[in-house]
């Protein structure tokens, strides 16, 4: 078997690993020489390095991509891990059902989606993916498949949701689905003049509108400080639901990963004031198609190139609400000042729905998500500073986009890690989880 | 209804072939040697919208059983529209220069086993005014290249195979498809490092359903792959010597 290079989405360097895929749902996990560890791999939408196992083996669930059940009366779909959520969308939609939990981007699998415990824009109203899953098949590592749900096997039920992988490869997965009217989203985009004004905007869209977002304006300083645009939709009345609105007509792509990053000073400080411009009114609606409401990357493939060869961070960080204001203020004024610069500076409200992991990331709170380009040092620099300020407002980070947080960080920011330690399997580790752990406990690393 | 047997359907390009073809008013014959993967791909398909599944397991390197099987096939549907052959292995070409044996195996598999089905198909087949048997062979098949010309030498044998197949069946209306992808990610091809030229399954199972639609008679998949092998058809043999092709 040789070793091949796997990344993840932020393109980072993390070198080789060995690959060893599952071929079938029914196949034991290989036999492994002494001291070898292994992750479960889906589709490598993780930023940083939770996905992957450098020097160490990934077992690549991308065959584990059958359909098992579909039960159209009451929307439960049962299928592989290896599926991608495009292709669950696909088989839904048609019948009237949609995944209530759907992330920036179609390509990432069920596994992925549970393991990561994802979020998305309707976070108050339906919570994360997990509190959706019902249940799923845990395969270990000592043989044991464990059917794992709320009332059964429920410790590695809390621990595999958002459990990053390392409790063993989640073979297959039960999924409740919930109706829309209309595969079409009425949406308004308000302009916003601050962070303050996001508050109040969130106040007044909260019991109207289903999926709530905005992005802002991060090169902005002064009084234009956190300047950026409201959008909220919800589907829209009438029954209209159409397959067609799943395939882009067409679908562009980055070729090459260009020499240098496209991603600079100038291109930045083009893009967020042109962003910002495009709207003239205040407000404007819209009705959007459903990818271009859900997934507007995704209309672009591999466009995590434009950051060049040295890649890119993103950070994801949660507040808890009654710091939140305070705190996403100084983040945003760290942000600017400290010319860390972005394109997609996104900031979200979750709602007060328990996440059903022990590791999930959604809480009740304020997140603030940025991607940064690679310039090393003087990167990781400025990412600590801003470690600060989520430390200081209590809140968390978020393990799917991170490739650099510090042991402290990590265990600040989950509570219920002790809980979670005894439920890793053995064999299971990840490049995140070695380099998350204490350096005085090294001796415990897997 | 549309009846689609698909040969050797647990390899990767196959099933991705199927699943795209998995609608109301489709039914599947699915044939291969892993009864339990069988199972596991009938399931997908019915969820995915087929009308019905039917499985054949059986080991389709063992050509005594071609004619069984064929029988009972039309048995179970009556008639068939679209045909896939997919089966076959990759060989260790340097084993295969080593043992005559090992090499004969190859040919059997990826070359013989399609030749015999072919031939009880195309009975059937020539029976009907419309069609397509679509056969997936190799741009390996273009030229005898040190590196797999065990490999090519096979597919290379069911291409003009082909051809006269079409020939024959010209008068008929029924397509015959060859199919030649190029680098394809799939397990059988799990221990290459993979580059830009890279296929995925996927991205071949849907030009093979164009190829279907256009009523092609040969296809290369991705089709940049015409033009890599119209080049290397052409190179001189100095030249060609000279690679390590």
């Amino acid at each position: 078997m040789r070793r091949q290079t796997y990344k993840s989405w932020g393109n980072l360097p993390f070198g080789k690993q060995k690959v060893i895929p599952l071929l079938s749902r029914s196949d034991p996990l290989p036999t492994l020489s002494e001291g070898e560890t292994i992750l479960p791999y889906g589709n490598g939408r993780s930023y940083g390095d939770s996905c992957l196992n450098t020097d160490g083996a990934l077992i690549d669930t991308r065959y584990l991509d059958h359909m098992i059940q579909f039960d159209r009366e009451r929307g439960v779909v049962t299928c592989e891990s290896g599926v991608f959520l495009k292709d669950l969308l696909t088989l839904l939609i048609p019948d009237g059902w949609c995944l209530p939990v759907l992330p920036g981007t179609q390509f990432v699998t069920v596994g992925g989606a549970i393991a990561n415990d994802v979020h998305g824009k309707n976070h108050s109203q339906f919570g994360s993916f997990g509190c959706h899953v019902l249940q799923f098949e845990l395969l270990r590592s000592d043989g044991r498949r464990l059917l794992c749900s709320p009332t059964q096997n429920e410790v590695y039920y809390h621990a595999t949701i958002g459990g990053l992988g390392l409790t063993g490869v989640i073979v297959w997965a039960q999924i409740q689905a919930r109706p829309i009217s209309s595969t079409d989203l009425e949406c308004e985009t308000i302009k916003f003049s601050g962070v303050e004004d996001f508050f109040r905007l969130e106040e007044d869209s909260q019991n109207t509108h289903e999926y709530r977002v905005a992005w802002i304006d991060c090169l902005s300083k002064g009084t234009a400080l956190g300047r950026g645009h409201y959008s909220r939709a919800n589907h829209a009345d009438g029954r209209r639901v159409s397959r067609d609105s799943l395939l882009w007509k067409k679908r562009i792509s980055f070729p090459l990963t260009p020499p240098i990053s496209a991603v600079n000073k100038f291109t930045l400080q083009a893009f967020n004031s042109v962003y910002f411009h495009r709207q003239r009114k205040t407000i404007r609606k819209d009705t959007l198609s459903f990818e271009t409401f859900f997934f507007p990357l995704d209309h672009i493939r591999q466009w995590n190139r434009m950051y060049g060869p040295r890649g890119f961070y993103q950070y994801q960080c949660v507040l808890p609400m009654d710091q939140a204001c305070t705190g996403v203020t100084t983040l945003l004024r760290m942000i600017a000042s400290g010319g860390i610069g972005s394109f997609l500076v996104v900031l979200k409200a979750f709602g007060d729905c328990a996440a059903p992991g022990m590791l999930s990331f959604s809480r009740p709170g304020v997140t603030l998500a940025l991607d940064i380009p690679n310039h090393g040092q003087r990167t990781l620099d400025a990412l600590s500073r801003l470690d600060e300020i989520v430390l200081n407002a209590n809140g968390a980070l978020y393990p799917a986009k991170d490739a650099r947080m510090p042991p402290d960080m990590f265990r600040a920011s989950f509570p219920r890690l002790d809980e979670f330690i005894p439920l890793i399997d053995p064999v299971f580790s990840s490049s995140f989880w070695r380099r998350i752990q204490p350096t005085s406990q090294s001796g415990d690393e897997r | 209804m549309t009846n689609i047997a698909i040969f050797g359907v647990t390899s990767a390009i196959a099933q991705a072939t199927g699943r795209l073809m998995a609608c109301d008013g489709t039914r599947f014959c699915l044939i291969g040697r892993n009864a339990e993967q069988l199972e596991i791909i009938k399931q997908d398909y019915l969820v995915r919208g087929a009308s019905d599944v039917f499985v054949f397991p059986c080991d389709l390197a063992s050509r005594t059983t071609h004619q069984d099987l064929v029988d009972n096939i039309m048995q179970s549907v009556g008639q068939l529209d679209i045909v896939l052959l997919a089966h076959g292995v990759l060989p260790d070409q340097a084993a295969c220069e080593e043992d005559p044996f090992e090499m004969s195996e190859a040919f059997e598999v990826n070359a013989l086993s399609h030749m015999s089905l072919l031939t009880v198909l195309a009975n059937v087949m020539a029976q009907h005014t419309k069609g397509t048997l679509a056969v997936i062979t190799s741009v390996a098949g273009v030229r005898g290249r040190k590196s797999n010309y065990v490999y090519g030498a096979a597919k290379g044998a069911v291409s003009i195979f082909l051809d006269g197949l079409r020939h024959r069946l010209s008068s008929t209306g029924v397509q015959v498809l060859d199919i030649r992808p190029g680098f394809v990610d799939t397990p059988m091809t799990a221990d290459f490092e993979k580059g830009p030229l890279w296929a995925s399954p996927e991205d071949i199972a849907r030009g093979i359903l164009k190829a279907i639609e256009k009523r092609k008679d040969v296809t290369y998949l991705p089709h940049f792959w015409w033009w890599i092998m119209m080049i290397i058809r052409h190179l001189p043999r100095f030249v060609m010597h000279k690679t390590g092709l």
